[in-house]
């Protein structure tokens, strides 16, 4: 098990004869993932690395079954190409664009009540189950398989933070970035409430961001509802105020945006925090041997 | 992006909402010009700065005769400006918008912002005008009143009709509050903004009451200016720091801070994190800087020259861990600026990630010293022992 993506996810790309696009799709399918296909506006019925184009997503979806969509469509057509993805019927679609204008997200957002599809991003790395399934631009041959769930706004921190696990010999269940925007797609309660659900996430690692209320929030919901032990981490302690610390979503805009207020909050609402990013490892042993979690 | 209060009162009016009339002026004489047009016996000069707290710092000027406007302009221009947003060195004031004073009976605050938390654009209104917004909320939050726009269905006039009731706007005012309210919300909407500040709007008296924008405050979202070309036009780039528009240029992030430690990252969370594991070891950084993703060797080098020409750097710290990004690239590019620019002040590099072998093969065999560390932690201590060292 894992959470949203598995090996018989069955992935298509959107703006797959794209550069990128096409060295992802190569990299995911060398660690297993069932890419089906790609969706290229204009060049359907070709084909590209073996497998077939199609112009839309309902074409993509009718002859492939696919359920998952790696999204590489460029920032000005990227919401239209996520409710294109909803439309269809995809059920995960991760979307990698950094630079989505911020009221496409919010019409994205309304487009998205009452229909049921997972976006992921945009602005992420994307999502990993390790030896299962790539839809992202993450290197994969750093994500080991194993216990610990991982949910992470940053994609280079993601990546910091499974090297110091792995330090320690473990692995990753499932990784996701919800991405750098103010706006994003999944929050981190809905990866929160994934990773609880999933039998083979035994601890979950939650890395935030100076700026907005999502990371207490889900501390919070992690309180309530949460029987996993939760390690959290949030960037920015050294960051000025009022200023986008390379992220659109980075921003301290108030005092509870502080990277050291959300870490106070999680404290008190039981999360193990790390204080310092070089201590994420340190901090899931210390959780798991608290917790009883065999480390192997 | 950040317009000037003159270039937000123009794109109001543009939206049919009342303004005061007025000009901006480069020079006093053009001032006193502007404001024998606009007529009158009073007038308001204010100079165009995009921080805020500008009327405590002596930035805006109510005066009785033309002479006075031309003085008070004159007094302005071609000076720094130092509130408390703008830093100890201030900004300069490169022009004054001048405007007919108002008889203002009574003050409001009206925002309209994307609320991170419901996703949509809210509006927040306060009967406490002219004073700093957080400050209302922090002493008396149920003065705040808030309403959320679903983007399907715009906002309606019972929504703005509620606002008005609640901040005390009532009357032959009502309508008229529902027109300015819909139209600064179409205004952001059109205009991708990401923000709409008004404080104060203002009741004022010169036979019927009038709701008049007072003050205007705009901020744009920077992702969407590809489709903005008027606001576009509007950006002011003496009001931005010209090394952080350089290093936009190259596609890289910089933001400059009060450290000795240069920082070279790639990614804005490990950039962030790198800061904050300095500062937990008792070090300053200098700067934030992320190379993004597919860092050439040219990048690299902009990286360094860019991080070098703060004179407080004593060593820079590089931490990479390369997704799409190549440590042996990296390490390329690192030489390259060290041979080019004629480095002085040590380097201390992490590689992680992507070709990490050959990056620091790369890096071993070079007839560079490059001081290398492991992990994040070690490489910030060394960072902090170094940049220490150096102050002596």
């Amino acid at each position: 098990m894992s959470i949203f993506v598995n090996k018989n996810s069955k992935v298509i790309f959107q703006g797959f004869t794209g550069e990128h696009a096409t060295f992802h799709a190569e990299d995911a399918l060398k660690i297993g993932t069932q890419v089906v296909g790609g969706v290229t506006p204009g060049k359907g019925g070709t084909t590209h690395l073996g497998l077939p184009v199609f112009d839309t997503v309902a074409e993509a979806v009718a002859a492939t079954g696919a359920d998952v969509s790696a999204v590489f469509v460029p920032p000005p057509f990227n919401a239209d190409a996520l409710m294109e993805a909803i439309d269809a019927g995809i059920k995960i679609a991760v979307t990698i664009a950094d630079g989505v204008p911020i009221h496409d997200m919010v019409r994205l957002q309304r487009y998205r009540v009452g229909r049921d599809t997972i976006i992921i991003g945009p602005n992420t790395p994307g999502i990993i189950t390790p030896e299962e399934c790539k839809v992202g631009i993450m290197p994969s041959h750093i994500y080991q398989k194993g216990k610990v769930g991982i949910v992470s706004r940053s994609g280079t921190l993601n990546y910091e933070a499974t090297e110091q696990i792995a330090a320690l010999g473990l692995g990753i269940s499932t990784s996701v970035g919800i991405g750098g925007d103010p706006i994003n797609g999944t929050d981190f309660v809905t990866v929160l409430r994934a990773f609880e659900a999933d039998p083979e996430t035994e601890i979950v690692v939650m890395i935030g961001e100076i700026g907005g209320p999502q990371e207490v929030a889900a501390a919070r919901w992690a309180k309530e509802n949460m029987s996993k032990p939760v390690v959290g981490f949030v960037a920015g302690i050294a960051a000025p105020a009022g200023r986008r610390m390379g992220h659109a979503g980075a921003i301290i805009s108030n005092e509870a945006d502080t990277a050291k207020a959300k870490m106070d909050t999680m404290e008190a609402l039981g999360l193990y925090v790390s204080r310092n990013p070089a201590h994420i490892g340190a901090t899931v042993r210390r959780a798991m041997e608290e917790n009883g979690i065999a480390i192997d | 992006m950040n317009i000037h209060e003159y270039q937000a009162k123009e794109l109001l009016k543009s939206y049919d909402v009342l303004v005061p009339s007025g000009g901006v002026a480069f020079n006093a004489v053009q001032a006193g010009r502007i404001a024998e047009e606009i007529g009158g016996s009073a007038w308001v000069v204010k100079a165009q700065i995009h921080a805020g707290g500008r009327g405590k710092a002596g930035g805006v000027k109510v005066v009785g005769s033309v002479d006075e406007v031309k003085k008070a302009a004159d007094a302005m221009i071609g000076n720094r400006l130092i509130t408390h947003q703008t830093g100890p060195e201030g900004s300069l004031v490169q022009r004054v918008w001048i405007e007919q004073a108002s008889d203002i009976k009574k003050e409001f605050y009206l925002g309209f912002l994307i609320d991170r938390g419901t996703q949509r654009i809210t509006v927040v209104a306060s009967g406490e005008g002219g004073v700093e917004i957080e400050e209302v909320a922090r002493e008396s939050p149920e003065k705040i009143i808030k309403e959320v726009i679903d983007p399907a269905i715009g906002l309606r006039d019972f929504q703005c009709r509620k606002v008005a009731t609640a901040i005390g706007l009532k009357g032959k005012l009502m309508p008229q509050a529902v027109k300015l309210m819909k139209a600064i919300y179409r205004c952001m909407r059109d205009k991708d903004a990401l923000q709409a500040e008004i404080n104060p709007l203002a009741i004022v008296a010169s036979g019927d009451e009038k709701l008049i924008v007072l003050d205007a405050k705009f901020s744009f979202d920077d992702n969407a200016l590809y489709r903005q070309k008027i606001i576009t036009e509007m950006r002011d780039l003496a009001e931005e720091d010209p090394k952080e528009v350089e290093a936009s240029g190259h596609g890289l992030n910089y933001i400059a801070l009060d450290g000795n430690i240069g920082c070279i990252v790639n990614g804005a969370g490990l950039a962030m994190a790198s800061l904050d594991a300095i500062t937990l070891h008792g070090g300053r950084p200098a700067n934030f800087l992320d190379v993004g993703g597919g860092a050439s060797p040219e990048k690299v080098t902009n990286a360094c020259r860019i991080v070098l020409e703060d004179p407080n750097v004593k060593c820079i710290l590089v931490n990479i861990f390369a997704g799409i990004n190549r440590c042996d690239w990296i390490a390329k590019g690192l030489i390259q600026a060290c041979n080019s620019l004629h480095i002085k002040v040590p380097l201390i590099v992490r590689l992680a990630g992507t070709n990490v072998d050959e990056g620091r093969k790369i890096l071993a065999e070079s007839d560079l010293s490059f001081l290398t560390a492991e992990n994040l932690d070690a490489a910030a201590a060394k960072a902090v022992e170094i940049a220490g060292k150096n102050q002596l």
